[in-house]
């Protein structure tokens, strides 16, 4: 029989397993992680006091929130640039495109930031090269620093910035900017006051994207920053396994919950979710 | 086909850009030819010698078969997770959808440094009761794991079945077939495609993972990219080098027959 129960009860039995998975193996020991922040190593309110008042923790807050600023503005732009490529190029140059947005995309953060140190190192490529043609007596510094940090967090993201931008320009009506052309207007000006203008949503939710991914990157920063260029997820894994001091890493982790979170409460007020695929 | 173009200037930058996106892929490929027992330009001979390494190397072919065997068992494993649930979605659209996808959906969205010490904090309890199954276990990481790829194969089957006509469900319903019969010969035969790209993405995303890894794990179960992690903080070993450009070559292979196999769906 397909009576109304059965139908509510094939749904709950169906929806059970993953649900329950999650609650058991994440939404539980999450709850656990809160209760250290709390309790470890004296139970109150002490490492929450600990992230207001301790100038290492406040340094390195105040270094991630630059360093994901810059490497938004960054992303942003440069996403935008090849992203009028693939939507708006030539069939030619779209396959292009694609193919310099995907590849990198598809492979691994290791392997991404290795290739950066490949490049940047004292002995790698650039200065390498910039020595063989005697612009440079010594290397540049060019990685374990923020500025490596920057180049190999801006590469990786790039390809992130790049969707929520596309789904803007595709629907953008090309009439429009055909009118504009037609009423005399030039390219420039036509790109700087109705292109841009008209993506706005696709900016604001590819640089809230990139923002909210580069609080929490760790690999990235700990390979090409080389122990100097901490940022808060480099932190919390130096509280758990080196100092150890899980109450403070658990309440770091706590507040950058708490803080992505409202950041996507304004990211859903801006766009909706189908915008971003 | 867009009427308005790209001009000159666009091109430009464009182009700059994409060199940047390509330049750190094709740094690997000298470094891994190198001679030299460190990381170096190869200066006039080249050398497989790192190639070479990593078949030699016991260490490289222990951490690539652990790496399998998580990711085939938390691909398969959170695939019929998200398989099952995203069913339960489609076919009876409970109240509060929206919320339950939205919880499902929580460990794609949380940085992957707070999942990190929450899947920490899950297996050093469980170490507690199971000595195979808690912290630095094989079967510990990939529960991790699946907790880590099971939102994107929800979204992906998600998207598959909205894309689904509904009528023939209906129609099969109306000739009485029960709920094991509609799923298993009218919904999953529809969706194939997007289940194995859904178990296809989990295996990858799992075989790639590493911010989570590294709180789990210490020095039983070394996956590749832990095992990767270690050599690039320690001393850079340019088998490193050798093992990214063949990742890189499967990764571009793998992107081209996708892109011949999608073309006649006309998809993107």
């Amino acid at each position: 029989m397909r009576g109304v129960l059965s139908d509510r009860m094939g749904a709950a039995l169906l929806m059970a397993p993953l649900l329950l998975f999650l609650v058991l193996a994440y939404a539980w020991p999450f709850l656990g992680v809160v209760k250290w922040s709390f309790t470890l190593p004296t139970p109150g309110l002490g490492q929450y006091e600990a992230l207001l008042t301790d100038d290492l923790v406040q340094s390195v807050f105040i270094r991630t929130l630059r360093i994901a600023a810059i490497v938004t503005v960054v992303s942003v732009a440069a996403a935008y640039a090849i992203t009028v490529v693939w939507v708006r190029g030539s069939p030619a140059q779209r396959l292009i495109a694609e193919f310099c947005i995907l590849v990198p995309f598809w492979i691994s953060v290791l392997t991404r930031a290795f290739g950066w140190v490949a490049l940047l190192s004292n002995r790698g490529l650039i200065n390498t090269w910039l020595q063989s043609i005697g612009f440079i007596s010594e290397p540049l510094a060019l990685v374990r620093n923020e500025f490596g940090v920057i180049v190999g967090m801006t590469h990786f993201l790039i390809p992130f910035a790049v969707f929520p931008l596309a789904s803007a320009m595709r629907s953008l009506d090309d009439r429009v900017l055909l009118a504009a052309r037609g009423l005399g207007s030039s390219r420039m000006r036509t790109f700087w006051t109705v292109f841009v203008p008209m993506t706005r949503s696709g900016i604001i939710g590819s640089a809230l994207i990139v923002f909210v991914f580069s609080l929490g990157f760790f690999v990235t920063p700990a390979i090409l920053g080389g122990g100097r260029s901490v940022m808060i997820a480099e932190l919390i894994y130096l509280r758990i396994f080196q100092s150890p001091d899980w109450g403070l890493g658990a309440a770091i982790s706590v507040v950058l919950v708490l803080f992505v979170g409202a950041l996507m409460a304004l990211l859903f007020r801006y766009v909706r979710p189908r915008q971003l695929i | 086909m867009p009427t308005y173009r790209p001009g000159p200037v666009s091109l430009v930058i464009a182009a700059l850009v994409a060199l940047f996106l390509l330049m750190p892929l094709l740094a690997v490929i000298p470094v891994s030819l190198t001679p030299s027992r460190m990381l170096a330009m190869p200066s006039g001979e080249l050398s497989l010698r790192h190639y070479r390494a990593l078949i030699e190397d016991p260490r490289w072919i222990d951490s690539i078969l652990l790496s399998i065997r998580i990711g085939v068992v938390s691909s398969a494993f959170s695939s019929v997770l998200a398989l099952c649930f995203s069913l339960g979605v489609w076919m009876f659209q409970p109240r509060f959808t929206a919320a339950l996808v939205g919880f499902v959906l929580l460990p794609m969205v949380v940085p992957p440094v707070v999942s990190a010490i929450t899947l920490y904090f899950l297996l050093t309890s469980m170490s507690g009761f199971s000595s195979f199954f808690g912290y630095d276990t094989w079967l510990g990481v990939a529960m991790a794991h699946s907790v880590m790829t099971v939102p994107f194969a929800t979204v992906l089957i998600l998207v598959s079945l909205s894309q689904l006509d509904r009528r023939i469900d209906l129609a099969a319903r109306g000739l009485g077939a029960s709920v094991w019969e509609r799923a298993t010969r009218i919904i999953i035969p529809n969706i194939k495609f997007g289940i194995v790209t859904a178990a296809l993405l989990s295996f990858v995303l799992s075989w790639e993972e590493i911010g989570v890894t590294l709180f789990i794990t210490s020095v039983n179960a070394i996956t590749l990219p832990r095992l990767m992690w270690m050599g690039l903080r320690d001393n850079i070993d340019p088998a490193i080098a050798a093992l990214s450009v063949i990742l890189i070559i499967i990764t571009v292979l793998v992107l081209a027959v996708r892109s011949v196999m999608a073309k006649p769906r006309g998809g993107r």
